[in-house]
């Protein structure tokens, strides 16, 4: 695909990692992260989409120590971190930048003030500061805002100068928990995008937490499905849109893509089509709709897109459509059964 | 202005001991705020970052500040002052007089202060401490670097509220001779039953509450609004 193919090890390697919250007062005990493996290549950009409560955010703070794994191994960049204490973690935290859903930017401080804080944990020299500090502030866009205090921030300029200050320390590794979830769409768009450039720009991995499938497209490379503390699948984004496997996955890729119409949509349409449903599903490097239709055409059979389109995802197309054929009954019989040799049909 | 006070009182000639009355408050609030307030402040610390889901959390700690609270801040400052004595006479010296009464308010104004700076703290959004642990902070560089200035607003607002109770309690010191506005006005108002010196002594103290009150205010505001 666009990535390179994974070479030597992993950046972030996560083995049968568990994490179990202890029963508490009124609660039971709650396996939030059960049993995960998962691999993430350096300069990749990794989501993990689920449900609210799959165990997203506990598994991403696993992956900087804020929260200590039950059992299992996480390595980061070739560190075995479970097992760790707070103060060997410290050290390991300045290579690795956080975001968040609520940006968690200082009040107290400037924009500068923000940026200043992980470079001063880090001892970083004061006119190094000043250099890392503006260059940053360049990169996000925001130069004018250094002297600015975060509550007279926007969203979206909130969220750059957390993702700023995220990057101040250099980290290889930038973990964003829901980073654009309390953003309006447009300015979802521009914090995807400058996401996009940090990795591309720094080469930066990012891990990126999301219920929002759209989040996923647009930014990501590699996409895992979790769903009650289990990733329940996991493949390149584009694999996992076009076929996705699990009833979960299902439901999330039919969120941004269709996949055939449900049941009640289908009734809908039936009432206004006549003829047989058949849903084709067109592929990168497969058959296109031209060839499709020629098929249809050849037999004289007149057809309708009742549901469904093409998408593109990470510069590659798919779609899924559903036509309605309408025609002499062996006329379509044929042309169904050379449909099918050409590409996956159902009928529907 | 004298020309319309009622002319049996001893107002005139008590001045001196007036201004000297409101220096004796004066000292012994400031007194009571720098110590009882820092005092105080480690407690609220104690209080916040032992208990659960503090950086330092650690239920023996956290229970034993609690309960050491808890008993001591409902007692009435004027019973307060009579049960400490005791310890006064140990540790400053003498059971009565100005650093009898500075003790007993150091002491008694702590644990109320250390509620009221615990439940400032409390507002510290638990993310942005989350954010100063992922990028490497210690728990002590994020208890003074990020804890406290966060909370600073409400802070100066809880000081304030404190100044003003101590204000209040330091009125009660002349149980034990210790001086100040609160006594004055009782040996030479109330007891003399001088109702222009009670009325006077009364609106320096409030004044002097206004004054206090309107600084805190202004100055939570300022970091407020920034
Ligand atoms: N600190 C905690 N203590 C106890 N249970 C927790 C804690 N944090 C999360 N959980 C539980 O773990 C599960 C996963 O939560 P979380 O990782 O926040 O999911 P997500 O980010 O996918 O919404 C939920 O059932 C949640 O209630
Ligand atoms: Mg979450």
């Amino acid at each position: 695909m666009t990535h390179p193919a994974t070479v030597a090890e992993p950046l972030v390697r996560l083995r049968n990692v568990t994490k179990t919250y202890p029963a508490a007062r009124g609660r039971n005990e709650v396996r939030a992260v059960d049993d995960v493996d998962l691999d993430i290549a350096a300069g990749d950009i990794q989501a993990i989409v689920g449900y609210s409560g799959a165990g997203k955010s506990t598994l991403v703070r696993l992956l900087n120590g804020l929260e200590p794994a039950t059992s299992g191994s996480i390595q980061v960049g070739g560190t075995e971190l479970v097992g760790l204490r707070e103060r060997q973690l410290r050290p390991i935290r300045l290579g690795i930048g956080m975001i968040f859903q609520q940006f968690n930017l200082f009040e107290s401080r400037t924009v500068w003030g923000n940026l200043a804080y992980p470079l001063q944990i880090a001892g970083v020299a004061k006119a190094e500061q000043q250099r890392r500090i503006s260059e940053l502030l360049h990169f996000v866009g925001l130069p004018d805002k250094a002297h600015t205090y975060p509550r007279n921030l926007s969203g979206g300029q909130k969220q750059r100068v957390g993702i700023a200050r995220a990057l101040t320390t250099n980290p290889s590794l930038l973990l964003a928990d829901e980073a654009t979830s309390a953003l309006d769409p447009e300015t979802t768009h521009e914090v995807l995008r400058l996401l996009k450039r940090v990795n591309e720009e720094f080469g930066t991995t990012i891990v990126a937490i999301t219920h929002e499938m759209e989040v996923v497209r647009e930014l990501a490379d590699h996409v895992a499905v979790m769903e009650n503390g289990r990733v329940v699948e996991s493949g390149a984004v584009y694999d996992v849109f076009s076929s996705p496997k699990q009833p979960v996955t299902r439901r999330f890729v039919g969120t941004v893509v269709d996949d055939e119409p449900d049941a009640e949509a289908l009734a809908a349409l039936r009432s206004r089509h006549p003829g047989r449903f058949v849903k084709v599903e067109l592929r990168e490097g497969g058959p296109r709709q031209t060839d499709i239709f020629a098929v249809l055409l050849e037999r004289g059979i007149s057809f309708e897109l009742v549901f469904g389109g093409i998408e593109e995802i990470q510069g590659a197309t798919f779609g899924n459509l559903t036509l309605a054929l309408d025609g002499p009954e062996t006329s379509v019989d044929e042309a169904v059964r050379e449909l099918a040799a050409l590409v996956t049909t159902k009928e529907v | 202005m004298l020309t319309v006070l009622p002319t049996d009182t001893r107002l005139g000639e008590l001045w001196p001991d007036i201004w000297q009355a409101t220096g004796e408050t004066l000292l012994m609030v400031a007194l009571t705020m720098l110590i009882g307030g820092t005092l105080g402040l480690l407690l609220a610390l104690g209080l916040y970052l032992t208990r659960k889901g503090g950086l330092y959390e650690n239920v023996v700690v956290s229970v034993v500040l609690n309960v050491l609270v808890n008993f001591f801040r409902p007692i009435p400052f004027i019973i307060f002052i009579a049960a400490v004595q005791p310890a006064a006479r140990l540790i400053v010296g003498t059971g009565i007089g100005f650093s009898a009464v500075v003790f007993s308010l150091i002491l008694a104004s702590m644990f109320g202060i250390a509620r009221i700076i615990e439940q400032n703290l409390v507002t510290v959004p638990p993310g942005v401490i989350e954010a100063a642990r992922a990028m490497g902070a210690s728990r002590a560089r994020i208890a003074a670097t990020v804890v406290l200035p966060e909370a600073l607003a409400p802070i100066i607002l809880g000081y304030t509220f404190a100044f003003v109770a101590v204000v209040d309690m330091s009125a009660v010191a002349g149980l034990i001779a210790g001086g100040g506005l609160g006594s004055f006005a009782q040996t030479f108002g109330y007891r003399q039953y001088d109702p222009t010196v009670t009325w006077v002594c009364v609106l320096i103290l409030v004044a002097l509450v206004q004054v206090i009150q309107l600084l805190g205010n202004t100055l939570s505001s300022r970091i407020m609004r920034r």
